[in-house]
Formats: C-alpha cells, structure tokens, sequence
C-alpha cells in the first residue's frame, strides 16, 4: 500500500478515487499487519471504524462532506473515547471505557474524521522511549531495534508505518516534537490554551496540550483547524476566534528572522544531525529567511523545572486513580489502606511511581519553597528568554533532539540520561509556546527532526514556515521502505 | 490561677447556588445517593473543573457584608489527601490568596453590649462526599452528592472569650449569610458548620496557650456546651500543672464531653500547591461596585433603625432583625396597623411561640402580615379587647378565615353600647351589696383591687365582650 498523506487522502475522497470505507479498510489491513511487529496500536476499533466511515460516505454523498470527512485517524490512548477502552498505556486503567469523548474526540468526529484506533503510549504520557507502555514498548519503523521516541510513540510509529495517515498526540515536555523527530513525521504542539484538555488524561495540567501528528505540515495543518477552538469546559483553553491554520501555508519566507539558538547548535549533537541542521538553515536562507544569533540562557535549568513541576502536578492529578471508583483494584482488599496501597502498586508501573514519589517530595512541607517555589521562578526565566527572543526574530529553530532514536533498553537503566534527551523540547512546554518539529535529514539511517518554535498563537506562521520547508526538501516524503531501513 | 479563654471559629458556610462550584450537578439536599454527582464530581479521568461564578458572587457579597477586603486576584489551591469520599485525592481550595480578607463584625452579648470580632478571611472550597458506614453488611458505601458543593469558609481572629459570645458571633454571621441570601443557614442539613479552636491562658498573659480544635459542631447550642465542656476539660489539666496537646477534637453530644480524633489524621501534610486546572478569579472594581449597590440591609443596620424609627428597645430590636423574613414581617405588619409597639408585641409574642411550638418557617406562616396588621388595628379601634384577639389570632392559625370574617362569625366583637353596658354595671351591682359595702368602706389603694371582681363579673356575663375602658368608667360613676 503507497504511503498516502492526510491531504492524498482527502483529495482522494473528494475526487472519489476511493471511498472511505475502501481506504478505512485498508488501513485496517495495513494495521493487522505492521501491528504484531511494531505495537503501535494498543486498540484497534475496526467495525466502529467502518460504520463511521459508511456514514462519512454517506454524507458525501449527500453533499455534506467538509475536508476531512471520511478521512482514518487514530487518537493516542490518553484522550478518552466514549465506551472504548482508554487506557492511557497503563494496567491502571485497563479495565476503563470512558462514558464520554475528549473535546478533542468530539471535534475530530465532527470534522467527519474516522477513528481506527488508539494508539500505545508511555504509561501515563511518562517517557521519552515508549517503553513504560503496560502494553510493551512500540518499536521504531525505521529501525526494530530503536525506540520510536515518546512518550506519543505509538502515534508516530503508526504514521511513520503508513499504519495511518494522521493520529492525535500530547505534548508535555515534548511528547509530540520527540517521536515525530525519531519517527521522520510532522508534529504539532500548540501554545498551550489553544487545544482543550477536557478527556484528556492530565498528567501535568499547566504543561499537556494535544496537537497533530501526521506526515507534513500541511497535514497538521488541516487537522489543527479542527482540533483547536476554545473550550468552555476547559478552565485553561483560551478565548479565541476560531481559525484556519491553512490560510498562510503558501507565504514567502522572504525577509523571515529565524532565532537560532547558540545554546541548541553548540550542545552536544550527533555530528550528522548537526549537519543536518546546518543544512536546514542554508535551506532556509536560500527561502529568504534572515538567520539571527540569539541566546537562550536559560535552557540546561528547563531540565531540572520540568522535572520539578512536571511530577509534582502529576502526583496530584494520578490521586484520582485509588481503586475505589474505577480502573484497577486489587484483589479482596483487607481495608482502605490496604485498597489504596495495593491497587496503585499493581496499577502503576515503576516510571509513573518514581514521579509520583519526585512529586510528592518536591511539595511536602519543607521542601516545598527548594523546589516546587524554585522551580516557577526558573519557569519564569526560561519564559523571559523566549519572550525577549521573539522581540528580534519571527521563529526559532533548531534541533529537536540531541540524538536520533537509540536501540531499547538502552537508556533504561539511566532515567537522568532518559530526561536529558528532553533538553530542546521541555523550554517549549515550560513557556507554553507552540513548537513543531519536522522530518531534516538522517543519522546512521534513523531520521532526525528540526524543531521550529513560534510565539504565542504564532501557529500559522509556524506552519507556513514549515510547509515552505518542505516544498523544497523531500525529508517527509521518505519513508522507511523507500530509505531501506525496515524492509 | 485566673484562666483566660481564648476562642477562634472557622465556619463552613454551604452557598446556595443551583449547582455545585465546579460542576453543573444539582446540590439540592436530600437526594437519592449518588444522583447528584456528575462525572466531574466523580473525578473521571480527565474531567475538568470549571469555577460557578455564583460562587464568587456570593463570597464577595458576604466580603461586603461585613466590610471586609476583597481580593481583585485570588487563587485555587489543592489541599491533597486520600479518603474515599474525595473522589480527586484534592480538595480544591484558596489557601495564600483567599477571595475575602480581613473584616469584622459586631455582635451584640445578652447583656446588650456590643463586641466588635474580627474575621482574618474566607475563601472558597468544595464540599467532600460523604462515607456511610451503616447498612452495607461491613462494607462502606459512598455518597458523592455533596461532593463539590460550594463551601465558604470564615475563619475569625481569636477574639472570642467565651461560650455567650461564640454563640453570639455564630448567629451573627448566620443572621448576616441569610440576609444576603448567599446560604440558606440550615444547620441541620449541614449548611453551616463550625470548628472551634479553644486555648487557655493565665489572665494577663499576651502569649496564646496551646490550643484544640473542635471539628464539626454543627447547632449553636452545641457549640455553647462543647466550649464549656472542652474549656473545663482544659483547665483541670493546667490546674494540675499538665499541659494541652495541640490536636483535633471531636465532640459528643450525647455523652457532653469532647475525645481525640486519631492523632494520624492530624499530621497530614496537605502538600498544597496552586490548581493548575483553574485560572485566578480576577475582579474588578466594577463588579464590586454593582454587587455594593444591591447590598440589602444588614442586621445591625436594621436594628439600629427599628430603634430610632419604632421606638422599639434594643432588645426588641434585636430581636425582630436576627432574621430578614421576620424583620419583613414584622414590617409589613407596622405598615397595615401603624402601631409599632403593639406589631413587636404581636410577632414576638403569639406569632413566633406558634412558630415555634409547630417548629415551622414564618414563610409558612398561615396568619399573613397584613391579617396580623388588622387584628391589631381592630384592638385599636376598640372593636374588640386584647384577650379576644388572641382567641381570634388562634382561629386565623386554625385557617378559620381572616380577621373581620372570625370576629363576625364567632360574635366577638366588643360591646360598647353605653345602654347596655349600663344594664350590666347596674345589675351585677345589686346583685352584690356586700362587696358595693366593702368597697365604699375602702380607702383608694384598695378600692383598685375590688373594682376588679366588679370588672371581672361583667366580663364573665358579657363572655369577654364588653369594652373594658367602658366599664370602668361606668363603674366609677355609679360607685358612689
């Protein structure tokens, strides 16, 4: 099966190549059979799929369709999807089919999306690797042996597979931009308020966001007009005008200022991703963009706030998981304590538990003012470079990892060196600006992403600069079969 | 060794809002378990708060009502603990910038006096579910109705010296909640509880004892004995040279004494740290302003007019504003029968002792002020005697008619027909020679007190009717 783009598909449908059942079913398949190897889809809704993708067909017919209609999608397993299993890739939450959809579900099936599945994830979005998944870890197209990135790994692997063309991801300290990076796909965080976290699992309030994860920009761009919009169930969604992310798409980049950051090029980057860079910037002059220095002192402290701030909401918001009115219980309870302790031993794996206890830590009394305190001033600071940047330049860019995907198991052992691998993405997310990352070239045959940052509700822009990127490269049109990576 | 008590109280006060602070499920009393919990107060994965706006409302009008601060920023907290009647694990609450700041209220002390008390805060919170542990065969059943029901919480200063004015100051704030109408104040369904702080120390002494926290008293007349019985318990131990373990008490009722809550409950650490899922409650000056304007009333302020525009005495007073339905009444009445004095009379006395004896509302109240305003003015106007309106006011609360229609009815009205009062003077005179004899033998002073058998006798022929202004002056006349 060719690897179509959302946007193929859609064209697709709409010049009725091929109806929506038709594609649908062949994802399906293509599901069955890259799944065993690849793991990417924890559960697989083919006869609602199908029905829904009857009905798409039918109000094509009738004349209703917009361009998304009929169009398979997967949504990751953290956003809740009404009497299907959501499991937020956690024993925790096995047992749980939620009575309602995440607005971002609602919105999606407005749009006439229909959803397949829902796709693996690290335990509670808690991961950089996808191996905390209770469900096995997701396996890279590219490379078997390599991890797809996380924790919205099983989106990226689906899409990179050709499993799907577009899924849905979170992004809390780079969920989104770090797979899609490892993967060689196109992934959207929003500024943070743009997208409703109402059904979606929270892991850390003030930092998830939903976003796009597809094959290009201009994918992501056609799912965020339907994902995004302000939400009045959602405390922290922003009050805005409703938008199409498409309408800039095809903008010169003449007269452009691309921030580059000194502290992102001269960290310790893989030479062949850093020349990879390199040449995205050369990409981008030659566009017409302006290249300019600029600092951004305060990115090494995102890694300790993030890992302050992060685990401390986490603690909190995974109360909720007690075994006393849904997902997992243990065995014959001897009394509440015994309830409490033992279902959230057995329903946690080690990952959720060793933040849970970070957090607790961070906001007990005494050593709340050392870090939990410490941690929102650093945030303000981080916050304060990205602000001053953007004064000079239009967008940032640089690396979205330091590294491409390495081989599992291979940080495990290390969670330190696990949480470094987040350096470029976590500022983004402490800031609660929108970034992006798309597919830049390749070290040692694993596709390595360029991460592009934007100011706050700059997201047009940013997909602007991203889709004229890709008019001039082929980067996202690789695919792990025509690269000879997975064969 | 002379004890000073020291007493501070933190009132949960139930806002009446139509639906719960964070969620749109009902927060109507005594539903069916579990029917008034929608997924939000179920904490399903997920959900999301999002702030009632009434709520504020409310809070900010009590902020006003006692002229407290109000915070233009204030921020959620969450107070995280685990019990199975909260369904998050956290308790959202304000804890660095609650909604209300400083204020204070003036209470009145039976003796009359006043006492100014301070109010250090109050901010919003939610209610937890409740833990029923009877009729589930060893099991504990859970009912989240009540989770999420707006709470405010009004801590005072510790400003209070005893029992008398902790009452005095509860029913204070009780009296100013329900006359805004930001609580229904019903401590029986639990719409206003209280934990009281208590200390003790030597009299003279600046520095506060070590002090206990009563949790949960929740009638005025509890918290009455629950002081007396904890500041007593307080005093044998210093008395005996022991000293106040600072913990959380519980108090029976039934057996009238205070015990310790388990210690393990007192050492939590709530790890309070602000809600990321909610935003400040920003306001400003204008939504201040328009809530100023619609301000009502308050107690004092009402007390102070029913003073000086009724002549009323302060106790009256005091009274007929403890609550606004009374007050209005009592008003409405005033205005039907334009005689104060005799309106505070009528509502204190007949009409509140039916009240309580049938333990119903005044709303209820089957006797409509403006009845009330006639019965009155029909003493006035001499149709009928005092003693026969309190049997008409019975026959009104009996729902046997109105006024004019029971007078007519039941022939009550008054007899002031001087021809046949006169009859009635000159027979019950010749039929009494020996007390006519007595009397003329008497001197002034006395001749008062056996005028009465003659005032007594036409009564009883006349069944209460005649006019008793008439009769004496008929007496009088022919007493010589």
């Amino acid at each position: 099966m060719p690897f179509h783009s959302l946007k193929d598909v859609s064209s697709g449908l709409q010049a009725g190549t091929f109806s929506s059942e038709e594609i649908s079913a062949d994802y399906l398949r293509q599901i069955e059979a890259s799944n065993p190897e690849l793991n990417a889809f924890i559960t697989v809704t083919a006869d609602a799929a199908l029905i829904d993708a009857r009905s798409a067909d039918a109000s094509r017919a009738a004349g209703t369709a917009g361009p998304l209609t009929g169009v398979p999608m997967a949504h990751k397993d953290i956003f809740c999807t009404s009497d299907v299993r959501t499991s937020c890739g956690s024993r925790m939450l096995d047992n749980f089919a939620p009575p309602y959809n995440a607005t971002v579900v609602s919105k999606l099936a407005a749009a006439g999306m229909v959803s397949l599945g829902k796709t693996n994830m690290d335990e509670f979005a808690m991961g950089s690797s996808n191996e905390t998944s209770f469900y096995g870890p997701v396996r890279n197209p590219w490379n078997t042996d390599c991890i797809p990135g996380g924790s919205s790994g099983g989106s990226a692997a689906a899409v990179a597979a050709g499993m799907i063309p577009a899924a849905t991801g979170t992004d809390t300290g780079g969920s989104i931009r770090q797979p899609a990076a490892l993967c060689g796909i196109s992934g959207l965080k929003p500024t943070y308020g743009r997208v409703s976290r109402l059904g979606m699992v929270a892991f850390a309030s003030s930092l998830d966001q939903g976003g796009p994860m597809a094959r290009s920009a201009e994918d992501c761009a056609l799912m965020l007009t339907a994902m995004a919009g302000f939400d009045p169930l959602d405390s922290t969604s922003t009050q805005r005008p409703d938008e199409d992310f498409t309408r800039n798409l095809e903008q010169p980049l003449q007269g452009l200022r691309v921030g580059v950051p000194g502290e992102y090029m001269n960290a310790d980057l893989e030479p062949e991703l850093a020349s990879a860079m390199q040449q995205a910037l050369t990409e981008y002059e030659k566009l017409g963009a302006t290249l300019v220095d600029i600092s951004l002192p305060h990115t090494e402290l995102s890694v300790p706030a993030y890992y302050v701030i992060a685990p401390a909401e986490a603690s909190t918001n995974l109360s909720r998981f007690d075994g006393v009115r849904y997902g997992h219980r243990c065995e014959n309870p001897t009394d509440l304590h015994d309830l409490y302790t033992r279902s959230r031993d057995e329903g946690f794996g080690a990952e959720v538990k060793r933040r849970i206890l970070v957090g607790t830590y961070a906001l007990s009394a005494g050593y709340y003012d050392a870090y939990y305190r410490k941690a929102q001033q650093l945030r303000r600071l981080i916050q304060q470079d990205f602000i001053g940047a953007f004064e000079h330049v239009d967008v940032i860019i640089g690396p979205t990892t330091p590294h491409p995907a390495w081989k599992l198991g291979a940080k495990s052992d290390d969670p330190v060196a696990m949480y470094l691998e987040d350096l470029f993405t976590l500022s983004v997310n402490l800031a609660g600006l929108p970034g992006m990352s798309i597919p830049a070239g390749f070290s040692d045959g694993l596709p390595v992403g360029l991460q592009l940052i934007g100011n706050y509700f700059d997201e047009a822009r940013l997909l602007n600069v991203a889709h004229r990127y890709q008019q001039v490269t082929d980067w996202h049109l690789r695919t792990p079969t025509s690269t000879g990576g997975e064969q | 060794m002379q004890w000073e008590t020291v007493i501070g109280l933190e009132i949960h006060v139930q806002l009446a809002t139509q639906s719960k602070i964070f969620s749109g499920a009902a927060t109507r009393f005594g539903a069916a378990p579990n029917s008034q919990a929608c997924a939000i107060d179920l904490a399903m994965p997920g959900m999301l708060p999002v702030l009632n706006t009434e709520a504020v409302r409310c809070a900010v009008l009590f902020g006003l009502g006692i002229d407290a601060e109000i915070a233009k920023r204030s921020v959620f907290d969450r107070k995280n603990y685990f019990y199975p009647d909260l369904p998050k694990g956290y308790q959202i609450s304000q804890l660095d910038f609650p909604i209300v700041g400083r204020g204070s209220v003036q209470v009145q002390l039976p003796d009359g006096s006043e006492k100014e008390i301070g109010v250090t805060r109050a901010h919003l919170e939610e209610d937890a579910g409740k833990s029923l542990h009877e009729d589930y065969h060893g099991m504990s059943g859970i009912d989240l109705n009540r989770a999420g029901t707006p709470l405010l919480e009004i801590v005072s200063e510790p400003d209070i010296r005893n029992a008398e004015e902790a009452v005095a100051y509860l029913r204070t704030i009780h009296s100013i909640i329900t006359y805004l109408g930001v609580s229904d104040g019903n401590m029986a369904e639990g719409s206003m509880r209280c934990d009281v702080n208590i200390s003790l120390r030597p009299r003279g002494e600046e520095k506060l004892g070590t002090r206990t926290e009563i949790k949960n008293v929740n009638s005025f007349r509890f918290v009455e004995k629950a002081i007396a019985v904890e500041v007593a318990r307080q005093m044998d131990i210093l008395e005996d040279g022991g000293s106040i373990v600072q913990e959380t008490r519980l108090y029976d009722a039934e057996r009238n004494e205070t015990r310790s809550m388990r210690s393990k409950e007192v050492a939590n650490d709530y790890r309070y740290f602000p809600e990321p899922d909610l935003l400040p409650i920003e306001i400003d000056d204008a939504y201040i302003d328009a809530l100023r304007e619609k301000l009502p009333e308050l107690p004092r302020q009402k007390r102070e007019r029913f003073c000086s525009q009724y002549q009323l005495s302060a106790y009256d007073a005091s009274v007929l504003s403890d609550s606004r339905t009374i007050a209005d009444y009592f008003e409405a009445v005033c205005d039907a029968c334009n005689d104060p004095k005799l309106a505070a009379n009528w509502v204190q006395g007949e009409l509140l002792a039916q009240l309580n004896r049938t333990e119903s509302d005044i709303a209820d109240s089957p006797v409509p002020a403006s009845e009330l305003g006639v019965l009155i003015t029909r003493i006035a106007d001499n149709t009928i005697s005092g003693k026969i309106a309190k049997q008409v006011f019975e026959s009104m609360w009996n729902g046997e008619g109105g006024v004019d229609q029971i007078i007519e009815a039941q022939g009550l009205k008054q007899v002031s027909d001087s021809g046949e009062l006169e009859a009635m003077v000159d027979t019950v005179i010749s039929a009494s020679p020996d007390q006519v004899q007595q009397y003329l033998a008497a001197d002034e002073g006395k001749r008062k007190k056996l005028l009465g058998y003659f005032v007594g006798q036409i009564m009883k022929a006349s069944k209460g009717q005649a006019n008793p202004k008439m009769v004496n002056e008929l007496l009088h006349s022919k007493l010589v």
